[in-house]
């Protein structure tokens, strides 16, 4: 260990190898594969709210990964079938997530299909959950006098009402419930789907 | 997949000849002859069996145990990189320290600052990450190699200015990453967030960072490099390319993104902090004890193990999720075998430690690199451990993660930082500590407070984790489990910024404080420094 090239070199092969093993050689298998049938592309609204998603850093506490019934009770909970890797093929970035502080997200939509609740829950969270500890958005909200002609009102109870005037859901309030709609990945995953298999007691024959 | 099988067969294959070739040109060329010898590189003649213990209280008292290194000049070449770096570093520290604790403070007090979206949780935890991650601990781990390439290869820092030039980049790079994530303009990948576009600045100052470092080890005035070296000159190689390709735009998508993210993200920590931190200790251990480390000869596996095997792990932050099955338990079984180079390196590390605790007690800062080396050790059993199929199913996804997390950056990486900061800065500035009693303090207050905080998060990370698992328990259950224990975070995150406030007015009071030193040399560091 004396000579400056070859450390160099080999320090960086191994760089290489590993790039090709976790880089390279999942992009071939992954790349490849089609969209799960039946998973549509976000409109432009869901794109802006998915956008939104991901400027406030939902991610941080929301996984969108259910895991399989040999490993975790998730889909009991309401969260959806094992993620497969074609459930994400319209996904950038990519929001799976490491961190359970709330419930897993990538069927939100079917789980909880109601805008008008998850306006409620993102202006205070605590107004539908007591044990919540999700930030409220209330900069997603505006509190006006009175409603104006195409304003969507947040329904609230009492003790969370502001003092005066009512409170009306922002352009981006709106497009980031239109993505937690479109959170939808109930579909059949199709046959052969890639998916990290090790929980099973066999691989399933390929 | 056939194709894929195939492939990797082919791949083993070459690669195994091609490590065989190197093998033996590297067996022909005696460049694993390595001797215990080797491990006085860092020691000038006659120093070694002297110890450097003493927390200096006069400019006079720096003088002891400085030898070649003080009559040569080399600290004051890399004074200004090293000053400008190790007080930039501290100064996201304690920034980012308060915006850890408010994303802590709003776990359990989530109506807390919730009108603007600067201050939401996802932000301000996310701005914590980026400042202490890409500020605090690369800045002060590149200050580190600044002051301990020169020394252990005997020869001035050179282009001594582009790493001036480089800090300002990088800390404009690392401000405008900050206020863009608080914005909400961010990439939206995990330890990837800083847009893209900010990526080139800090890609451009990096280069203003790793020439000069090569350079200087390239003219080296020993034959031998020291171990330190090895973990520097390789993750000077590695971290740069891991930024730029992570970082390149536009090209991928969904699962596959995930993989590359993984692949980044834990790399940061095997292949960037991890080598700054043990380089780091393997230098101030044995230096301020004044004995060579245990076995030279180990610290070849254990460097040359962190390369395979760390290189692999990322893909175990993706277990149960949907991503190829190899690729899973390839990076779980590489992350078990990290025992091996971990193992080599605590032997390395804690023997000497272990047989001279009597330099633990006199030296502060060989206090925090000691400790900081133990929690390497630690953390690193403790990774490969929740790696195992079995135990992520419980931990993954809950804030035992997190308390991991800590463990490596902070228990490990961060307490390396300060223990070399209290040894380096007298030493390159010529000015004691004003307050050597500061010192203790800093060190008990951030053990104390990230024992209550690792305590908390593990034990209530499990609850968590029991709660998600049982399927007779609603998912409330699993928040409410952790209250109690994310309140304790709190108090422990809020001792620990209140060391690292102790540590930011510290610095500043060792610079604001009468005259630095001139060189009293008989070598003259000018034409390195007009190079």
């Amino acid at each position: 260990m004396n000579r400056i090239v070859p450390l160099a070199t080999l320090a960086l092969g191994i760089l290489a190898f590993a790039t090709l093993l976790l880089v390279i050689a999942p992009a071939a298998q992954i790349r490849q594969l089609k969209a799960t049938p039946g998973l549509q592309p976000y409109t432009a609204q869901e794109q802006r709210g998915r956008d939104i998603y991901v400027a406030q850093g939902c991610l941080y506490c929301h996984s969108q990964q259910p895991r399989a019934p040999e490993q975790a009770p998730d889909a009991q909970r309401g969260w959806g079938r094992a993620a497969v890797a074609s459930d994400y093929v319209h996904d950038r970035p990519h929001q799976l997530g490491t961190m359970r502080t709330g419930p897993d997200l990538k069927n939100v939509g079917a789980r909880l299909p109601s805008r008008d609740w998850h306006l409620t829950h993102l202006y205070q969270p605590r107004a539908i959950f007591d044990w919540s500890i999700m930030p409220a958005y209330r900069y997603l909200f505006e509190v006006k006098a009175r409603a104006e002609p195409g304003d969507i009102v947040v329904a609230l109870p009492d003790e969370f009402r502001p003092d005066t005037g009512v409170v009306v859901a922002s352009e981006d309030a709106l497009d980031l419930v239109a993505y937690l709609l479109a959170l939808d990945r109930t579909m059949p995953a199709p046959d052969g789907a890639v998916r990290d298999h090790g929980y099973e007691s066999r691989e399933p024959s390929e | 997949m056939p194709l894929t099988v195939g492939l990797l067969l082919a791949l083993s294959f070459a690669v195994s000849l091609l490590a065989l070739a190197g093998l033996i040109w590297a067996i022909n060329n005696r460049q694993l002859k390595i001797e215990q010898a080797h491990a006085y590189t860092i020691f000038a003649e006659g120093e070694a069996g002297e110890p450097d213990v003493d927390t200096p209280e006069s400019p006079l008292e720096i003088d002891r145990n400085q030898y070649d290194v003080r009559r040569a000049g080399l600290d004051v070449v890399s004074r200004a990189p090293v000053l400008l770096l190790v007080g930039s570093g501290v100064f996201w520290l304690v920034l980012g320290s308060f915006f850890g604790l408010l994303a802590s403070l709003k776990l359990h007090l989530p109506d807390l600052l919730t009108d603007q979206a600067f201050f939401t949780f996802g932000r301000a935890r996310t701005v914590h990450l980026n400042l202490v991650a890409y500020g605090w601990l690369s800045m002060t781990g590149i200050a580190v190699a600044m002051w301990v390439t020169p020394r252990i290869f005997h020869t001035p820092l050179r282009f001594a200015r582009l790493p001036v030039i480089g800090a300002v980049l990088w800390n404009i790079g690392v401000a405008s990453g900050a206020l863009a994530i608080a914005n909400g303009w961010t990439d939206g990948e995990e330890w990837l967030e800083i847009p893209w576009q900010i990526d080139i600045l800090l890609a451009v100052a990096g280069a203003f960072f790793v020439l000069p470092l090569l350079a200087t080890a390239a003219r080296r005035e020993v034959d031998h490099i020291y171990v330190t070296g090895w973990y520097y000159l390789a993750a000077l190689c590695w971290f740069p390319i891991l930024f730029t390709i992570a970082n390149i735009p536009y090209i991928h998508s969904g699962a596959q993104e995930a993989t590359v993210n993984w692949w980044f993200a834990h790399n940061v920590l095997g292949l960037w902090l991890t080598p700054l931190g043990v380089g780091a200790a393997y230098y101030f251990i044995p230096k301020i004890i004044g004995k060579p480390i245990y076995s030279y000869s180990l610290s070849l596996l254990g460097f040359w193990g962190l390369a395979l095997f760390y290189s692999q792990v990322g893909i175990h932050h993706l277990i149960g999720g949907p991503v190829p099955t190899w690729v899973v338990t390839l990076s779980i079984v590489h992350s078990v075998m990290m025992f091996i180079p971990v193992i080599a390196v605590a032997i390395n590390q804690h023997v000497l430690v272990a047989r001279n605790m009597w330099a633990v007690r006199e030296s502060v800062p060989l206090r925090f690199v000691a400790t900081g080396a133990l929690m390497y050790t630690l953390a690193s059993f403790q990774g490969s451990i929740e790696a195992l199929r079995s135990v992520n199913s419980v931990t993954h996804f809950t804030h035992y993660t997190v308390g991991h997390a800590h463990l490596g950056a902070y228990g490990f990486v961060s307490l390396v930082m300060f223990g070399a900061i209290y040894y380096m800065l007298p030493r390159t500035t010529g000015r004691a500590w004003p307050w050597p009693r500061a010192i203790a303090w800093h060190f008990w207050l951030v053990i104390g407070g990230f024992a209550i905080y690792f305590v908390s998060l593990t034990i209530g990370g499990l609850l968590q984790g029991f709660a998600m698992l049982d399927a007779t328990r609603p998912f409330a259950d699993s928040v409410r489990v952790t209250i109690a224990y994310l309140e304790w975070r709190s108090i422990g995150g809020a001792l620990m910024t209140a060391g690292h406030l102790l540590l930011g007015a510290h610095v500043v009071a060792l610079l604001a404080r009468g005259p630095a030193w001139t060189p009293d040399t008989g070598y003259n560091p000018e034409p390195a420094v007009s190079e």
